[in-house]
């Protein structure tokens, strides 16, 4: 506690011991009114959110099978993964996950400036693109394996089309953790578009003609005056999106279940599928993946928020 | 306004911007059409190989009817409604409260509550997945709806306090303070000043919240099992295996499920969007 005493900023108050009863009385009810306002919410929290992050890192130390006795075998569940091969493909996939998964944000960008004009009909237009991220994630899945199905699916028409034999994208090794992403770049490019969509709304004329009176020319224009302007909506996206490839689970589990042979399986549903599998749970092994999923995005929404925070005013 | 105002352009420009936008938005749209399409094809269609040409015939109420009275679709987008409705509600009113706390008082955890609260709307699911399931278990409420609310309640909680801290703040302060010299009690304050204020933020966050929840698909795979609690979510997957290749059945059956959200947003557009954006925590 006292570290954090430390830290917080504005020092509370004179201290207590010097204003009279009555005040006090009104002080400490002012106190803790905030808390009583927060109290249901941080319960909730509490309960469903931080005692489990701390259940699952005692966990991992642990051997068990969700039923019988834990038992105790400190570090090895983490020496395991060490040497598990499926781990590390999940670890790999994951890696492709975000740097595929970061092409929505300059892709998002892209169709917002080429929907960022006053048409007939462009509001509709803007909502048919914006919709995809509506959309339960199990849809989009399923409807893009239909999509790389050989026999029938559009791809094999396509590559017909092209007179070449159609490859079942999800039943190959090689491709099938990018045909996974391909799909989840649909609804993810909607979400940045949206985001850029505002952006550009917030965008400051005056600046944007001076610099064309001075002569700007395009690529400069976009390069120094509107993208600076746009950092905001760049950084919710950067987020929104590093987050989701780090979580992607619900297109693996509906497109492929991880196969085939776990070479699509990302660390989100290994965790899932040892911890819960049909051939017995293997609850410690399972949190020990998810606590290295965990620290991983710590990295990240550490640095997250500590963006977020910094910019607001001292309450 | 940038880009340049089409109007402003040479008039090839002008004119290949007005070809394009269509043709755009219909490739982005392919999928989409894809499975609207196929839903309304007969089973022949699909037997003969007819899978992208025109349907052959316009089954529509054929093959909507058929998922709904042949299988248990109505059963799980009516289980998804139980979940989804009363976690909108708690939601709402846990985080108005602690949004309220947050934007309109000086303590000294302050800072730290709610960076804790933003923190905690990141975390992966899959660190909360076992003890969740454990805890859910052990108060009896697995598998059933009310199980899946606590926890959604729960989660959801960072993000729309978040949200509502922001909106809250916004506001402007002399009303609290002038109704504090009136002398009104601070929950009276919350009650009849902030509450009626919020109205917006609060229809902006519903319908977020709606479609996150509607859309959850691993809570519903980890807390519930059967067909009498499982939102469509996991239920769709069931129906697949069911329906195996009978795409149009599939096809019907997944556009019903999507179908919930989508309406909302139509209905609901500039609500969602500037949702979205506030909680996104402009800078």
């Amino acid at each position: 506690m006292t570290a954090i005493d430390v830290t917080s900023h504005p020092p509370d108050q004179t201290p207590d011991s010097q204003t009279p009863v009555a005040r006090t009385g009104r002080r400490l009810a002012f106190r803790y009114t905030p808390w009583l306002f927060m109290a249901p919410a941080i319960i909730f929290f509490v309960l469903y959110v931080v005692i489990p992050i701390g259940r699952s890192m005692v966990l991992s130390l642990y051997k068990w099978d969700g039923l019988g006795e834990k038992l105790f075998i400190g570090f090895d569940n983490y020496r395991a993964l060490f040497h598990d091969p499926q781990f590390y493909t999940a670890l790999v996939n994951n890696f492709w996950w975000l740097v595929f998964f970061l092409l929505s944000v300059p892709m998002g960008l892209a169709i917002a400036l080429f929907l960022n004009q006053t048409v007939f009909g462009i509001r509709l237009i803007k909502s048919l693109f914006f919709f995809p991220f509506v959309i339960s994630q199990v849809v989009v899945g399923m409807v893009f394996s239909w999509f790389y199905e050989p026999n029938f699916g559009l791809l094999g028409h396509i590559y017909r089309w092209f007179g070449a034999e159609p490859i079942a994208l999800l039943a190959d090794d090689r491709f099938v953790t990018f045909g996974i992403i391909f799909a989840g770049l649909w609804p993810q490019t909607a979400y940045t578009m949206i985001l850029y969509l505002t952006g550009l709304n917030s965008l400051r004329p005056e600046l944007i003609e001076a610099a064309r009176i001075d002569g700007a020319k395009r690529f400069k224009l976009f390069w120094h005056v509107i993208l600076p302007q746009l950092r905001p909506a760049s950084f919710i996206a950067v987020v929104v999106t590093v987050i989701g490839a780090l979580r992607s689970f619900d297109m693996v589990s509906v497109m492929t279940k991880g196969g085939p042979y776990g070479s699509s399986t990302v660390l989100a549903y290994y965790m899932y599928e040892t911890a819960l599998s049909e051939y017995g749970y293997r609850m410690g092994y399972g949190a020990a993946i998810a606590v290295i999923l965990f620290l991983i995005m710590m990295v990240y929404i550490s640095y997250f928020v500590y963006r977020m925070t910094k910019n607001e005013r001292g309450m | 306004m940038y880009p340049l105002p089409i109007q402003k352009r040479h008039q090839t420009v002008r004119f290949t911007y007005y070809v394009a936008l269509p043709i755009f938005c219909l490739l982005w749209l392919i999928p989409l059409l894809a499975v609207i399409a196929t839903s309304v094809r007969p089973m022949g269609d699909l037997n003969g190989g007819n899978y992208w040409g025109l349907p052959s015939s316009f089954d529509l109420v054929k093959n909507y009817s058929e998922i709904f009275t042949n299988g248990p679709l109505g059963l799980y987008m009516l289980n998804s409604l139980k979940v989804t409705i009363p976690t909108v509600i708690g939601t709402i009113i846990l985080s108005s409260l602690a949004g309220f706390a947050l934007a309109n008082y000086e303590f000294r955890l302050n800072k730290w509550v709610f960076m804790f609260f933003v923190a905690g709307n990141f975390v992966p699911f899959q660190i909360l997945m076992i003890p969740v399931r454990d805890f859910t278990l052990k108060i009896g409420l697995y598998d059933t709806s009310l199980g899946l609310i606590f926890f959604h309640i729960a989660f959801q909680t960072g993000f729309s306090t978040l949200f509502m801290r922001n909106f809250i703040r916004e506001l402007p302060r002399e009303l609290v303070e002038s109704a504090r010299v009136e002398g009104l009690s601070e929950w009276k304050i919350f009650r009849y000043i902030i509450l009626p204020l919020v109205r917006p933020a609060v229809a902006s966050l519903a319908l977020l919240e709606f479609t996150f929840v509607w859309n959850d698909f691993f809570w519903s795979l980890v807390l519930t099992q059967s067909k009498y609690t499982q939102p469509v979510t996991a239920g769709i997957l069931a129906l697949n295996g069911q329906y195996s290749s009978a795409y149009n059945l599939m096809s019907a059956a997944a556009l019903c499920a999507a179908l919930p959200p989508i309406i909302a947003f139509f209905l609901l557009q500039k609500h969602f969007i500037a949702g979205l954006t506030l909680g996104g925590g402009r800078e």
